[in-house]
């Protein structure tokens, strides 16, 4: 005795919009409600299809996971779109750079997305430690899982290095000398810093090649101190530079973290 | 149907050789072009490839720079008052013209510890660091804070025209003995 179930107002627009070409042209697979259809949205969507297409269910305890990747990937996700509002009003020259700032707080509309964007740069930071830590306390940077740390590895030193290049753009004291300490270390690059070892190695007869006005610091600042070049060089690696290379890593991460078998299970 | 497929050889096989077009063995054949054409291909594109990358990197150092020039005349030795630390050029050139009895010397404003600006307290009779509080004597010699060593001293001598040179591309290190050369010192 099959029962059929009248049709509701509900599921017959469902039925409709379901069954029109422009669903359709959007949506390949039914809705997911087995696991096959669930295993092909995954597959054929751009974004998805870099995600595992099934998880075990304990590999995504929060007592196992801390949920700290996920999270470092939220807060890179609340920087790209606060950033980018920010700078619809921040101008970086010595000129306004700091004015900009205040005025950020104090005069633009929703004066707070500025320490959103500081806040969530810190969370960041702070995120990206205890995901690499729990990474390492759980084990899963073990083969075949060792690539993806390296490839971990070099996004933790660009969150760091975008911190490190968001830090001058308020262009106040603690950003200008903060950065004058920061970007000393670079003097002291083998062969490419004009105080690093083996840097006099470079040179032609009696001309070095690496001095204070063509080293890896004077490149980095675009100037011997930190100055309207070093400004803008930063504000361009910090807006586009680095969160372009971070974001193909991290595509390379996440697709990394299926192929190499999905997501670590606690044993 | 006078196609040379129609003459060529039955079985599939290709001639042994082919026959020249022309009696006389070819001075430069199409197995010589591509003998040498491709290894010089892929040499002249490899120095392409590393070429522009230089370029580029050239590109990240200007040729101007909107920045105090390295050295600068920095007037007459009578403008400066006997026992005073001159600080006029701190800020435009980053350097402190010490006049003594004897004669001058510039100091060059860079902390010896992390590369801050100290400033000169008249009053203590020492240079301060306000990052991380080194300080350091009207010498340039440290004593106090993190700093490792001595500020540096610039190049300074009497121009052509009298006026007093300072030259900051050229160093000098006092534990590396540089304080006693000639250009470490000026003597008037």
């Amino acid at each position: 005795m099959a029962t059929t179930t009248p049709k509701t107002f509900v599921s017959r627009t469902q039925e409709f919009v379901t069954s029109t070409q422009i669903w359709k042209s959007i949506f390949r697979n039914k809705l997911p409600d087995d696991r096959r259809s669930r295993a092909l949205v995954v597959l054929s969507n751009v974004f998805l299809h870099l995600h595992p297409v099934r998880i075990h269910k304990s590999g995504i305890r929060v007592k196992f996971t801390w949920c700290m990747g996920g999270l470092t990937f939220f807060f890179f996700l609340v920087e790209a779109l606060t950033g980018l509002l920010l700078m619809f009003y921040y101008r970086p020259t010595v000129a306004y750079a700091y004015m900009d700032i205040v005025d950020l707080a104090e005069q633009v509309p929703l004066g707070v997305m500025r320490e959103l964007h500081r806040w969530a740069g810190h969370a960041m930071v702070i995120s990206v430690w205890l995901h690499m830590l729990r990474v390492f306390m759980t084990g899963s940077y073990k083969p075949p899982r060792e690539f993806n740390w390296s490839v971990g590895v070099v996004l933790l030193v660009l969150t760091l290095l975008l911190s490190f290049t968001g830090y001058l753009l308020p262009w106040d004291q603690l950003a200008i000398w903060a950065i004058t300490v920061g970007s000393n270390m670079a003097r002291a690059t083998p062969l490419l810093g004009h105080e690093g070892p083996g840097s006099a190695l470079l040179a032609l007869g009696d001309v070095p090649l690496i001095h204070s006005g063509a080293d890896a610091r004077f490149a980095l600042l675009g100037g011997r101190f930190v100055g309207e070049g070093a400004l803008l060089r930063f504000y361009v690696l910090h807006c586009v530079g680095i969160p372009l290379v971070a974001a193909v890593l991290m595509a390379v991460h996440f697709w990394r973290v299926r192929k190499d078998g999905g997501i670590s299970r606690p044993l | 149907m006078t196609d040379a497929k129609d003459n060529a050889p039955s079985g599939g096989t290709l001639p042994p050789t082919a026959p020249a077009r022309s009696g006389k063995p070819a001075f430069f054949s199409r197995r010589t072009f591509i003998r040498w054409s491709i290894p010089t291909g892929w040499t002249a594109f490899t120095a392409a490839c590393v070429s522009g990358l230089v370029a580029t990197g050239r590109f990240m150092f200007p040729n101007v720079l909107f920045e105090a020039p390295q050295s600068f005349k920095a007037g007459f030795p009578d403008e400066y008052n006997v026992g005073e630390v001159d600080t006029r050029w701190a800020d435009s050139f980053g350097v402190w013209i010490v006049r003594e009895q004897v004669g001058f010397y510039a100091l060059i404003s860079t902390c010896t510890h992390l590369g801050c600006t100290p400033n000169w307290l008249a009053p203590e009779n020492k240079f301060k660091c306000p990052c991380h509080g080194s300080g350091f004597y009207r010498t340039g010699v440290n004593f106090e804070g993190p700093a490792p060593r001595p500020l540096e001293r610039a190049r300074i001598v009497l121009a052509d025209d009298g006026q007093i040179l300072v030259d900051k591309s050229v160093k000098f290190q006092q534990e590396k003995g540089e304080w006693e050369k000639p250009g470490a010192f000026l003597r008037v």
